[in-house]
């Protein structure tokens, strides 16, 4: 039996892996858009083995709409990139610091 | 009576806004007859108001007609009070501006501004009138500013010149002073008796007796004496009488109008008001009776080194305000009114008359440059004439009257320091008689010095000037003779002033009366008769008879003849301690509160901070995303770490 800690591990190690990305990552904004994707595939993680241990079913009714608001968020990432790349000709992080005080 | 109160008090300020106005336009003519017909208009009703009042025993007018504000439950309003007092005030003020007037017309002949200067003298008129008719303090206040004001504007009215300037800017700050204790008097008034009317205060004037200030000082002294500074700076009492005889640089017929028979009295009409308040302190009394004595005596000792023909008469003028503010001091309020309305006569009388010399010829003004005019201008000697022996009281005219009951007010007086006082008006008197005839000696007598340019076209002045001469003239001669017994002890001014009963000299002055003529006979005997003799007699001997013994003199007594001709050094001390003082304090002002503190420290201050500030912290923007976000978690883990371990809400607890 895999105990509810299990899950929870997993999901810490997912969530830290997707923040490092986030932070660590110099190539290109795709890459930010990924680790915000496993980020939340551990939040879910998290949320489906509480809404099992718990017996909640509302748990994996918010997995889905998260999953819907995931969908959305990237679609509208990828259109950003694409209009960036149409734009500057790069996708690359070190170009994007036009918010530089 | 409301309308003719109110007519009185307009007339002059309608002339004078529609001349102000459209002067030009309207042309010298035109600008001249409004101004006059207003002031005339003015006289004419003054003297119906007096005949009403003063002769026919009229009820006392008092009424506000206007409410100017309303502070809480403070009411200050614009209202007229008019009792015997204020009915001469009205008639004296009037006619002398009248004259003025009429006299300006040849004098500012041919003066660029002559119709501004016809819109300056009615407005003045009005001011004059508004304080003098006042029922309440604040509007006094308001005429006595005004009048300030406009005596200002006339004295830098030839601000071509650079002395002019100066001096007007020395009146209007030295008066500054004056009215600054003034102000700081009502302020006292208006703090014990919660109202700035006149018959409110009076009538309540029992609340502030007993009560102290600062400590232990009487309130009522202290209240008396800071509307006694008020005073001293508009009547040019000692120490802040240093502006009058600056103020001579002004035309001549402002020296008559302002500086010697009206505004310059306003400071003793406002004391005789207030005499239910003076009569309360027997010491804020002694203090104007002491100052009074100073300025009449040591004044007048100026006025025998003076050169200048104005400054002579300004002097005599300092010297006599000192006579009525001693007859204030001894609560000779009536005798104090008296003196000031033949002194506006016969002193007006006077400054004219010098303006008329002075136009003759050609804008000189050293008496040692004229002599024996006597011949060529007889009007106006004869009238200098008359005017001299009413300003050194020779009997029977008007100043005879008015200054030998001051002298002997004083004399019955029981104050501390009255015996002093005595002896400086006495003394008085002989100074009076030596410079006044040492003037019409030195100007109409003996030999003529006058340059013989000007004496070739010398003649008597033109009608305009010399007819207001021989009108002042009238009352300078007979007004003593007349009005001393109904003004002084037949209760004239009666329902104005109120005299304490524990102060005598009015009612002994009373006792020893019996007739104005009987006052002539009995003057031979009297000390300051011959005094006067003998002030007269010295200024022949010196000015005419043996005219190399004032040089001798002169020369023999360096050190008196070096302090009266420095002034005592007040101009001096007042240069050294309060205009160097000012700059000094200024200077240091600039330098530390305006260059360091203002401009170093807080506004090129607060600049440089926020710009080290924002230097010290733009790295932390990158521009990057990721480092934005990377913040946000930290941050986040932060307030999350105190929220579950350190805050009041922590779940570890």
């Amino acid at each position: 039996m895999i105990a509810l800690s299990d899950y929870l591990i997993l999901s810490s190690i997912v969530f830290c892996i997707g923040l490092a990305g986030i932070f660590i990552n110099r190539t290109n904004i795709i890459m930010i858009l990924m680790c915000v994707e496993l980020i939340l595939a551990a939040v879910n993680t998290n949320f489906i083995a509480f809404s099992f241990y718990g017996s909640d079913l509302s748990g994996q009714i918010f997995v889905f709409f998260i999953l819907t608001v995931a969908a959305a968020e990237v679609a509208i990432g990828l259109a950003i990139l694409t209009l960036m790349y149409r734009n500057r000709g790069s996708i690359d992080i070190d170009v994007t610091n036009t918010l530089k005080g | 009576m409301l309308n003719i109160y109110l007519t009185i008090v307009l007339a002059p300020l309608i002339g004078s806004l529609i001349v102000g106005l459209a002067g030009n336009q309207l042309g010298r003519k035109l600008s001249h007859s409004i101004t006059i017909l207003g002031v005339a208009i003015s006289t004419v009703l003054s003297l119906y108001v007096f005949n009403h009042h003063v002769l026919n025993d009229a009820d006392i007018f008092n009424q506000n007609i206007y409410t100017w504000m309303q502070i809480g439950s403070l009411n200050i309003s614009v209202g007229f009070l008019v009792d015997n007092l204020t009915a001469v005030m009205l008639v004296v003020v009037s006619f002398v501006s009248l004259m003025v007037h009429i006299y300006t017309i040849g004098y500012m002949h041919d003066d660029k501004g002559y119709t501004k200067f016809f819109s300056y003298i009615s407005l003045f008129t009005f001011a004059m009138f508004t304080l003098v008719i006042s029922n309440n303090f604040m509007q006094l206040f308001f005429g006595w500013e005004a009048v300030g004001l406009v005596s200002y504007l006339l004295i830098g009215f030839w601000h071509h010149k650079e002395s002019a300037i100066e001096a007007n800017l020395k009146a209007f700050l030295v008066n500054r002073v004056g009215d600054f204790g003034f102000l700081l008097g009502i302020a006292f008034v208006l703090m014990f008796f919660g109202t700035l009317d006149y018959a409110e205060t009076f009538s309540q004037k029992e609340l502030i007796v007993g009560q102290t200030l600062f400590g232990d000082f009487s309130a009522i002294t202290v209240v008396c004496l800071l509307l006694f500074v008020g005073a001293m700076g508009k009547s040019a009492q000692v120490p802040l009488h240093v502006w009058l005889p600056g103020s001579m640089e002004g035309p001549t017929p402002i020296s008559a109008l302002i500086h010697a028979a009206t505004m310059v009295t306003a400071g003793i009409f406002m004391v005789s008001r207030m005499s239910p308040l003076f009569e309360l302190s027997d010491v804020a009394l002694t203090v104007v009776m002491v100052i009074g004595a100073i300025t009449a005596l040591f004044m007048g000792l100026l006025g025998i080194v003076q050169n200048d023909i104005k400054k002579v008469v300004a002097y005599s003028t300092l010297s006599q305000l000192g006579y009525m503010t001693v007859a204030l001091g001894v609560s000779a309020y009536s005798v104090a009114i008296f003196h000031l309305m033949t002194h506006a006569f016969f002193k007006a009388l006077l400054f004219l008359a010098a303006g008329s010399v002075i136009v003759a010829l050609h804008h000189e003004q050293d008496i040692r440059k004229m002599g024996g005019l006597r011949k060529k201008m007889p009007i106006t000697y004869m009238t200098s004439l008359l005017g001299t022996l009413a300003l050194i009281g020779f009997p029977g005219f008007a100043g005879f009257y008015s200054k030998d009951m001051i002298i002997e007010a004083v004399h019955y007086s029981d104050l501390p320091f009255a015996g002093w006082a005595y002896f400086a008006v006495v003394l008085g008197v002989f100074i009076t008689a030596f410079y006044s005839l040492r003037l019409l000696f030195l100007v109409f007598h003996g030999e003529s010095r006058v340059d013989s340019h000007t004496e070739e076209h010398l003649h008597e002045t033109a009608p305009s000037i010399t007819v207001p001469l021989v009108l002042l003239a009238i009352p300078s001669v007979v007004i003593g003779y007349f009005t001393i017994e109904p003004m002084l002890f037949g209760g004239w001014l009666e329902n104005a002033i109120t005299i304490d009963s524990s102060h005598h000299a009015l009612d002994k002055l009373k006792s020893h009366f019996h007739s104005a003529f009987a006052l002539i006979t009995h003057s031979v005997v009297t000390l300051p008769f011959w005094m006067m003799i003998g002030g007269g007699i010295t200024a022949w001997v010196f000015c005419l008879y043996r005219t190399d013994w004032a040089e001798t003199i002169q020369s023999k007594l360096k050190r008196t003849n070096y302090v009266l001709n420095s002034l005592y050094g007040f101009d001096k001390l007042n240069e050294i301690i309060f205009v160097k003082g000012a700059l000094k304090i200024g200077n240091l002002l600039w330098k530390v509160s305006d260059m360091a503190l203002i401009d170093k420290l807080l506004v090129n201050g607060s600049a440089k901070f926020t710009r080290y500030l924002g230097a010290f912290i733009r790295p932390v923007q990158t521009g990057y995303v990721y480092h934005y976000a990377f913040f946000m978690i930290v941050s986040l883990m932060l307030v999350l770490g105190w929220v579950l371990i350190a805050s009041d809400y922590s779940f570890l607890s």
